[in-house]
């Protein structure tokens, strides 16, 4: 917890203005290398290992257990809804918890999302954003992938500071790290077609990846293409006409 | 939480779309948000058309390029993809890379199509921006939670045209410029063999 804060606490310091924009990359070097051995691990094994999983397990069992997952990111999810002042979503969360664990054999059925309660996927890096804590440098992150200075610290903070660290021990805690492992393996196997469309047939997959990441992750934050009358400022509307040349 | 390998799973599903995204043209006049609305109304009917026809994937392709020819504003896209390097083109060269260019987004996008089948996509909204409109839809795919895919319309090439794609947040035109400036810098900055690479796709 104390690096975290830390952490946190240095990032504050040097933040800029919360709503980024175009890509700020002082580290590429060192992302393209960690990039090239994401690549590597994606290829020798994780692509193999979710195109087995894909294949072995029927696709009930896989969807119940990447259920499971989510079910035990809500404690997390809950917990930064509050530290963001967000009491609705919060209070979402916390009714879709006490659903699936009631009615949904202890997480593997959704039973919430058949009962039409949305799920409010949240995590710390958003909560910083909240705070006004500025995004950073880009980064990419062995193993986990794209990422940018506030969102590596954010997860950082959500792995410390999970509310089922207290809860959770022994098998219990492995059962649901594999769940967690599980559920990101079969991601990749469902969208697989996209995945490797982007990391093998990209002529630059760092940068694409890069750009789909940021992009994605600034709209999920509310900072682009929200839907307020703001929109036409924002980061995501490109006018081919007055700049046909994108300069 | 944000640690997917790559990205969300929506934006997986989005880069995709995007890609399935291009289709549309109406017969011109000043461009009214109801008129952007409908000519979106028509590109959604026709996508939704094709990916619930019951062609194979082969022969959804075909009807993808035709959909995109007839209501995207093909040249402008392509020449924005290419960037900079459009400039000191010939008018030769932007022709066959412009066809080139259609030629390689409808089959980038239709290799995927396969994720949709089933699905359909609802126009919600649609509001000015700038001097264009905005048309905000919803996507429906079997097992995802819906997602949102705008576009971006324009009368400047003379006819009611989309320009852009944006799902979740990922921009069509944004992302072909990265991967079309890329393609570019492999080949040394060759537009010719751009060209050949993109019809080869």
């Amino acid at each position: 917890m104390r690096p975290g804060l830390v952490a946190v606490l240095l990032l504050a310091g040097c933040a800029g203005a919360p709503a980024s924009q175009g890509i700020h990359d002082p580290l590429e070097s060192f992302n393209r290398a960690v990039h090239a051995s994401n690549k590597t691990s994606d290829r020798l094994l994780v692509r193999p290992a979710s195109q087995a999983y894909g294949a072995v397990v029927p696709e009930p069992l896989r969807q119940g257990v990447s259920n499971l997952a989510d079910v035990l990111a809500l404690p997390g999810d809950i917990a930064n809804g509050l530290l963001q002042g967000n009491v609705e979503e919060a209070g979402t969360n916390l009714v879709r918890l006490a659903v699936n664990l009631t009615f949904g054999l202890g997480g593997v059925i959704d039973f919430a999302d058949a009962a039409g309660i949305p799920e409010h996927k949240t995590d710390f890096g958003e909560t910083l954003a909240v705070w006004g804590v500025g995004e950073g440098p880009y980064l990419e992150l062995p193993v986990l992938g794209p990422s940018t200075a506030r969102d590596a610290v954010g997860s950082v903070v959500d792995l410390a500071l999970n509310p089922l660290n207290g809860v959770l021990e022994g098998d219990d805690r492995i059962a649901a790290a594999a769940a967690g492992v599980l559920s990101r393996l079969n991601d990749r196997y469902r969208y697989s077609a996209t995945v490797d469309s982007i990391l093998y047939d990209s002529a630059d997959s760092y940068a694409q990846a890069r750009l789909l990441y940021l992009q994605n992750r600034r709209f999920a934050l509310g900072q682009s293409g929200g839907g307020a009358a703001e929109g036409a400022t924002d980061d995501s509307f490109i006018d081919p006409y007055e700049d046909p040349y994108g300069q | 939480m944000a640690s997917n390998p790559l990205l969300s799973r929506r934006a997986f599903v989005g880069a995709g779309l995007a890609a399935a995204a291009a289709f549309g043209a109406l017969p011109a006049a000043a461009l009214s948000v109801d008129e952007a609305r409908a000519l979106i109304d028509k590109v959604v009917a026709d996508i939704n058309g094709v990916i619930n026809s019951g062609k194979s994937e082969a022969q959804m392709m075909p009807s993808f390029e035709k959909l995109f020819a007839r209501y995207a504003d093909v040249p402008t896209i392509a020449r924005s993809a290419l960037g900079v390097a459009a400039r000191s083109a010939s008018n030769a060269q932007m022709k066959a890379f412009t066809k080139a260019f259609q030629h390689y987004i409808s089959h980038k996008y239709g290799r995927r199509f396969r994720e949709f089948i089933g699905g359909k996509i609802e126009v919600k909204d649609a509001r000015p921006l700038k001097s264009y409109y905005e048309v905000i839809s919803t996507a429906y795919l079997k097992g995802e939670a819906p997602f949102e895919v705008r576009w971006h319309v324009g009368d400047k090439s003379g006819k009611n045209l989309f320009f852009n794609i944006i799902i979740e947040g990922v921009n069509m035109l944004a992302s072909e410029r990265t991967e079309i400036g890329a393609m570019l810098d492999k080949r040394k900055g060759n537009i010719d063999a751009l060209i050949a690479d993109l019809n080869a796709t």
